[in-house]
């Protein structure tokens, strides 16, 4: 046990799982997942907002965020870190949860797609990413401020085992799609374009990912963090190895498609990237928005499903605010260049920036 | 002097900072404590430790982490 815990807090231990969840992201995507969607926090979370009736647009119980969740739960029993504990500026994560999935949904995809996309010959991505530096940035220099939520504490049992519930009910509801009523209506929504991989292998991807993730706290804005504000490059090479694994399997899969567009038809009508598009200043932008939001709740999308696992509650806190900033961002017509983007953007970095200047008292002491 | 960081319940990456902000500020012969109460963060700072020249052991008592650094 102690080999194995060792090894997945090396730097080796990173890079490899790393390179297993870029592989397996490749793969998801061959299998069925969207294109350089393999595994996106922010749109599954938003796919999940749909099949649960909060958004009409897209609706689908992707299996791998519950999976996420479950997986990490189960490695911090395995590794006796399961530890509930909750009660640091719940609201506050709730709102940054909410905004910086409004952001990602701008951009179309949280860090993991962004890299994702990047790997996929997408090079709207590099406009994401760039924003995504910005945005981390600007979160650092609010840290180093010393803006903080305050402390958490050791909450009762039941609390840390709330989120793993709601996620076990979740992927229960995705096995079985149950059916009720004369019309046979569906318990859950799913919408008719949604392509996914088959859920069985979604599930046990998801699950050996979470594993992974929690033993390695694997952790896309984390690991920009760390080496803007302290040249620590720990964590930035398992994101490192994520992007080298993604780019070399889609190259032998065929999924890589170099370009800021894919050409025009035959018609003259232009034809964008998988879910993407081409309104640079919307890409950077989105992502800068994303990138603060993450950086002052402590994690990218996935650390915080990862989190909320081992017993976090605000971390799951925050996961429920992007299932609500998804919703208010599909039902108000602020995804993509949808005509609220810019402004929501706009307001949204407002917020966010006042939160980070607001937050920046002094420590109390612990309990 | 011994100093006494207290992270416990701090998101990351705040007791990372508050470590270096205290090794920075010690000199060699003092030995810094830091607590914290998830294994995540003992690693953490660790290796923020580490990186700055000073050595690291740590011993569990009721849920908390006790970080023992040393130059």
């Amino acid at each position: 046990m102690k080999q194995a815990r060792d090894f997945f807090a090396s730097r080796a231990g990173i890079i490899v799982v790393g390179l297993a969840i870029g592989c397996l992201a490749a793969t998801l995507q061959k299998w069925g997942n969207p294109p350089n969607m393999g595994i996106c926090v922010a749109c599954f979370t938003r796919d999940i907002a749909g099949a649960l009736g909060m958004q009409s647009q897209l609706q689908y119980l992707r299996p791998e965020i519950p999976a996420f969740c479950l997986g990490s739960f189960l490695a911090a029993l395995a590794f006796r870190e399961f530890r509930p504990r909750t009660g640091s500026a719940p609201i506050i994560r709730f709102l940054l949860g909410m905004f910086a999935m409004i952001g990602a949904l701008v951009f179309l995809g949280c860090p993991w797609r962004a890299i994702l996309r990047l790997a996929g010959g997408d090079w709207n991505a590099i406009l994401g990413l760039l924003g995504l530096v910005v945005g981390i940035t600007a979160g650092v220099q609010f840290l180093k401020a010393g803006f903080n939520l305050g402390r958490s504490y050791p909450a009762r049992t039941v609390a840390g085992l709330a989120m793993p519930f709601v996620m076990l009910v979740l992927l229960a509801l995705t096995i079985t799609y149950p059916h009720f009523g004369e019309e046979g209506k569906a318990a859950l929504f799913r919408g008719a374009k949604v392509p996914f991989a088959p859920p069985w292998i979604s599930i046990v991807v998801g699950l050996v990912i979470g594993f992974l993730a929690q033993r390695t706290r694997f952790c896309t804005v984390g690991g920009l963090r760390d080496v803007i504000l302290m040249r620590d490059f720990h964590l930035v090479s398992g994101v490192a190895s994520f992007f080298v694994a993604a780019f070399a399997l889609n190259l032998i899969y065929g999924q890589f498609h170099p370009g800021f567009t894919l050409g025009t038809s035959e018609a003259g009508k232009i034809l964008q990237q998988p879910a993407a598009h081409t309104v640079h200043w919307l890409n950077f932008g989105g992502m800068v928005l994303a990138g603060l939001s993450f950086t002052l709740a402590g994690g990218c999308p996935g650390r915080q499903v990862f989190l909320s696992g081992e017993g976090d509650g605000d971390a799951g806190v925050f996961v429920l605010g992007m299932l609500t900033g998804a919703a208010v961002a599909h039902n108000f017509s602020m995804v993509a260049t949808q005509p609220t983007a810019p402004s929501i953007v706009i307001l949204g970095l407002i917020v966010v920036g006042l939160i980070g200047f607001l937050g920046r008292e002094k420590l109390a002491p612990a309990r | 002097m011994a100093e006494k960081v207290d992270a416990r319940g701090l998101s990351c990456p705040q007791p990372v900072i508050l470590t270096r902000k205290a090794l920075q500020e010690a000199s060699g012969d003092d030995s810094v404590t830091v607590l914290v109460d998830t294994m995540t963060q003992v690693h953490n700072c660790t290796r923020a430790a580490a990186k700055l020249g000073w050595q690291a052991t740590y011993e569990e008592k009721n849920d908390v982490f006790e970080l023992k650094l040393r130059k």
